[in-house]
């Protein structure tokens, strides 16, 4: 495909990254996954419950062939996020790593001072770094500086479905970092995913409105459809806003004129 | 021995190795990962790694996440 785009050495074509949380149960999530097109999940690292026998059925239902992108969420500081972010690499033996250092537990807003910090470690560590930030050029441009392979600024707070909140400061990120630039949570319904894409966003990562939607897997088509549609929005240039009319028919050659 | 498994104190063969103590507890070594004292202990150190009295230990899995 001639839109693809990459991240470090890996090359993509869908731009819809997906979580693999909140879904009413595995076979669900399996067809929705499908259903969105995405060639990267995200997944989190957690205590095996050990009173439990048998192996953790959650890959089982991930198909085959998708990226596993491996989360440092719910962690608070730069070393719990760095200790997560190892065994994650031990479980996937890959080096891609979603990090979070979250900074508040109402808003789940990241601490960006850790996560700057957890990104020097992490990429001196050979991670191919992905970092969940505020929407806050600055930040952006210190995790480009820190070695970090893209930017994830959020649209809104995690699972919240208020849309792209601040359109304007991703536009400034876009314009101030090299890097990708992927929204990363906030998205509610499949226009906010179009309109991240129309800003110029590399791909959108989501969850909740997924898996909380009513029928997750016709959202997933929809949000494939949606990131699809943004883009191609994106490419072909949108026109600028006028604030009075502009014709469509000629004004001219009317009858009883 | 008495170590703190996954954050709770617990009683597990004197001299264990991690490949010996995943062997106690039924888990498959190829789905975990494991955390000795806030070191990552990688799969081929499985056999060499032993535990010891006190030591913290984390066995970690994936789960579904955002």
């Amino acid at each position: 495909m001639a839109d693809g785009w990459s991240i470090g050495e890996h090359r993509f074509t869908s731009r819809l990254l997906v979580g693999t949380g909140k879904y009413p149960d595995f076979p669900t999530m399996q067809r929705a996954l499908v259903a969105s097109g995405a060639e990267v999940v995200t997944v989190a690292v957690r205590r095996l419950d050990l009173s439990k026998t048998g192996p953790a059925s959650l890959l089982e239902w991930i198909p085959k062939g998708m990226k596993l992108l491996p989360n440092t969420a719910a962690c608070f500081t730069a070393d719990e996020a760095i200790r997560t972010a190892r065994l994650g690499r031990e479980l996937e033996m890959g080096d891609l790593v979603k990090l979070e250092v979250i900074g508040d537990r109402r808003t789940l807003f990241p601490d960006v001072e850790g996560l700057v910090e957890a990104s020097k470690v992490l990429v001196k560590e050979g991670f191919t770094v992905l970092p969940y930030t505020n929407d806050d050029p600055v930040t952006a441009k210190k995790l480009e500086d820190a070695g970090c392979a893209a930017v994830m600024p959020l649209g809104a707070p995690i699972g919240s479905g208020l849309g792209i909140r601040n359109p304007y400061n991703l536009r400034i990120i876009m314009e101030t970092v090299k890097i990708p630039v992927l929204v990363d949570a906030g998205v509610g319904t499949a226009s906010d995913a179009a309109v991240a894409m129309e800003l110029g966003a590399v791909a959108v990562l989501m969850n909740t409105a997924i898996a909380e939607a009513k029928d997750p897997v016709l959202m997933a088509e929809a949000m494939k459809a949606a990131i699809e549609a943004g883009r191609k929005a994106y490419l072909a240039g949108r026109i600028p806003m006028k604030l009075h009319a502009a014709a469509s028919s000629p004004m001219s050659g009317l009858i009883g004129s | 021995m008495q170590v703190r498994l996954n954050g709770e104190l617990r009683d597990v063969p004197d001299d264990s190795t991690v490949a010996g103590l995943l062997l106690h507890l039924g888990v498959k070594a190829q789905r975990v990962a494991v955390e000795v004292n806030e070191s990552v202990v990688t799969k081929d150190r499985y056999e060499a790694h032993r535990i010891g009295p006190g030591d913290s230990i984390e066995i970690v899995a994936f789960v579904g996440g955002g």
